[in-house]
């Protein structure tokens, strides 16, 4: 059985600073749970009281409706990643993975049967006898992991697992944990500032601002139906546009229509991801395509009209059939977006007006 | 190419002249009676009792800088407080400070005249020109010489590792045994061996508190110098060739646990990459 968190009213001050202020987050058994937030939003501070190597001052945190309030680290039943892997740089790596059990004084054979087991997981059975520092940043990753899991925790907690290592190696070790917690099913929590990485790997993201828990849910729920403008904008670019909503229909400041909201009048901020921007070439057309910048599979065109810049993104097919050309007009239609008050809360959708006046070919829609 | 040559050339003459040829006429001075008179002077029943003496300051005051040294390499690396740059500073002094003042400094304190001077005769506690003395001025010299080694590379490597341990289920001192102090071993062995070459050739505090008894308060190197003024040179420079050859066996020791533990100090000296 899989072990499940509660977390109710979690309070931390550094000095004059809240770092973490009414925290609540329930934790299921068995699922893999990212932190996602900027630095300094109070995510790693939050993994390290789960540990115990922190204490709240106030709230509590339990570990399997066990309050964990004094309890050492030892009784947690934690495993705990660090971001830098802090291997025992004095200790080989077999060392380094048999720490725990040597520390709860189990019987040598035991502990032998244990870690090659582990090095086998980790495809490192051939490194047993290395140092850390001669050992490439994944396998340091993966001698980290396997450490924390010795001694069969109830949790794991991984604190910016990939920020060290470089893309690839990144890219191979996600898939790897995916893998991993689905044999092993145990509850997991990592921290990541990685809006990516959460959401190919978690099952539930925890979007975290400022010490406070802004959004959870599962990726899709988090990115079609951001909490607040915070939110969307962490999650992706976005061309920011102010905008006024008039009898149902949304302009921008600047006066060109956005397309139509179900909303009582008033000023807001309208929130258009680059893909819902969609140029067509027009030498009508009152915006002029700026530059054009084509990145593989995908094309960025930049749109200017009187001192106002956008993005847009298409596929690069897309953008061959689209006849757009650097310092040509072209015409821009919306085909989707979101709205928030001026206090960046209240989401609004933003409906898409197909302008009957511009045809805009199956090609160029994203 | 000149030019590196004659770098080269300069710091090599330099090396003979202030290194190697002084250690030659200490040894070809010590030797000229013979090898016979070599050992006489050696065996001499005040040259042994220098030598126990010498012995026994080392065997105190070295332990005593070596077990603060790594507290304090302790209370620096690991927390942060007040007075933490003032302690900092405070283990420089002995470095900055002549050690002859730091004898005479004694001398004023603990002296028949003193300041506790009354209080330590009342109560026929010896501490200047007797052994108490002589240790007390040697640790105080040789104060800075492994928390000087250890703190910087405590500070280096920082907090993760004792912390990842609490992690895995480690008490206090478990930690300590088994993480922080392995961490610190080469840091510790290199301040020790300074530690020790220093506390036994050290010559102005202690010349300054011993009084300089020759046979009972003398030292091996006070015994250099008393040997050398009562016109003993050959016994003078045997005595001489016992510290030449202490500093030599440092560096050999030294070098050899450097080359046999290579891998190791290799590893745990690397800076973590990112």
């Amino acid at each position: 059985m899989s072990t499940e968190i509660d977390i109710a009213g979690v309070v931390r001050r550094f000095g004059p600073h809240t770092v973490l202020n009414d925290v609540n987050l329930a934790v299921r058994p068995g699922e893999l749970l990212a932190l996602l937030g900027p630095s300094g939003s109070g995510k790693t501070t939050l993994l390290r009281l789960i540990a115990g190597l922190d204490q709240p001052d106030a709230g509590s945190i339990k570990i399997d409706r066990a309050d964990t309030l004094h309890a050492h680290p030892k009784e947690r039943g934690v495993g705990f990643v660090f971001q830098h892997y802090a291997l025992f740089r004095h200790m080989s790596v077999f060392e380094n993975i048999a720490f725990s059990l040597r520390i709860r004084k189990a019987p040598k054979p035991e502990v032998t049967a244990r870690v090659n087991e582990l090095l086998k997981l980790i495809q490192l059975e051939t490194l047993a006898g290395r140092y850390p520092a001669q050992l490439s940043g994944g396998q340091r990753q993966r001698v980290a992991l396997a450490r924390a899991l010795a001694s069969q925790p109830r949790v794991l907690l991984l604190d910016e697992p990939f920020g060290a290592l470089d893309a690839v190696v990144r890219r191979d070790l996600r898939r790897w944990l995916r893998q991993l917690h689905e044999e092993m099913n145990i509850t997991t929590i990592f921290v990541t500032h990685d809006q990516e990485e959460a959401f190919d790997l978690a099952d539930r993201v925890v979007i975290m601002n400022a010490g406070k828990i802004v959004q959870q849910g599962t990726p899709i729920e988090i990115y079609q139906t951001p909490t607040n403008a915070f939110v969307h904008e962490f999650l992706g670019e976005s061309n920011v546009l102010p905008a006024v909503i008039r009898d149902g229909n949304v302009f921008a400041m600047s006066g060109f229509p956005l397309g139509a909201a179900s909303a009582p009048d008033g000023e807001v901020t309208a929130y258009i991801r680059p893909h819902h921007v969609v140029p067509i070439a027009n030498p009508e057309g009152a915006w002029r395509v700026q530059r054009i910048a084509a990145t593989g599979a995908h094309a960025r065109v930049t749109l200017g009209r009187n001192g106002l810049t956008i993005e847009a993104a298409m596929t690069a097919d897309a953008l061959l059939d689209s006849q757009l050309a650097p310092e040509k007009n072209a015409d821009a239609s919306f085909t989707g977006g979101t709205l928030f008050g001026k206090d960046g809360e209240g989401r609004i959708r933003l409906l898409s007006v197909v302008n009957p006046s511009s045809v805009v070919s199956e090609a160029a829609l994203p | 190419m000149a030019v590196k040559n004659i770098l080269i050339a300069v710091a090599l003459a330099f090396m003979t002249l202030f290194l190697v040829l002084p250690l030659i006429i200490v040894f070809s001075e010590a030797l000229s009676a013979g090898i016979g008179t070599y050992f006489n002077a050696l065996i001499d029943p005040n040259v042994a009792d220098a030598i126990y003496l010498t012995l026994v300051i080392a065997a105190v005051a070295v332990p005593a800088n070596l077990i603060f040294g790594i507290m304090a390499s302790w209370c620096i690396a690991k927390f942060d407080f007040v007075g933490r740059n003032v302690l900092i500073t405070l283990i420089d002094l002995p470095f900055s400070i002549s050690p002859v003042i730091a004898g005479l400094l004694e001398v004023l304190l603990f002296g028949l005249n003193g300041l506790f001077g009354g209080w330590l005769s009342d109560h026929n506690i010896q501490i200047i020109f007797a052994l108490p003395g002589m240790i007390l001025a040697t640790t105080f010299v040789t104060f800075p010489f492994v928390a000087r080694e250890v703190i910087p590379l405590a500070q280096e490597q920082g907090n993760d590792e004792e912390e990842a341990a609490v992690t895995l289920g480690a008490g206090g001192l478990q930690i300590f045994f088994r993480i922080s102090l392995p961490k610190l071993r080469w840091g510790l062995f290199y301040g020790v061996l300074l530690c020790n070459a220093r506390a036994m050739g050290e010559f102005g505090a202690v010349s300054v508190v011993s009084g300089k008894i020759f046979g009972q308060t003398d030292t091996l190197s006070l015994a250099v110098e008393s040997l050398y003024e009562s016109y003993e040179i050959q016994a003078a420079f045997a005595v001489a060739s016992l510290l030449a050859l202490l500093a030599l066996l440092t560096l050999v020791l030294k070098a050899a646990l450097e080359w046999r533990h290579r891998d190791e100090i290799h590893a745990v000296r690397r800076k973590r990459s990112t």
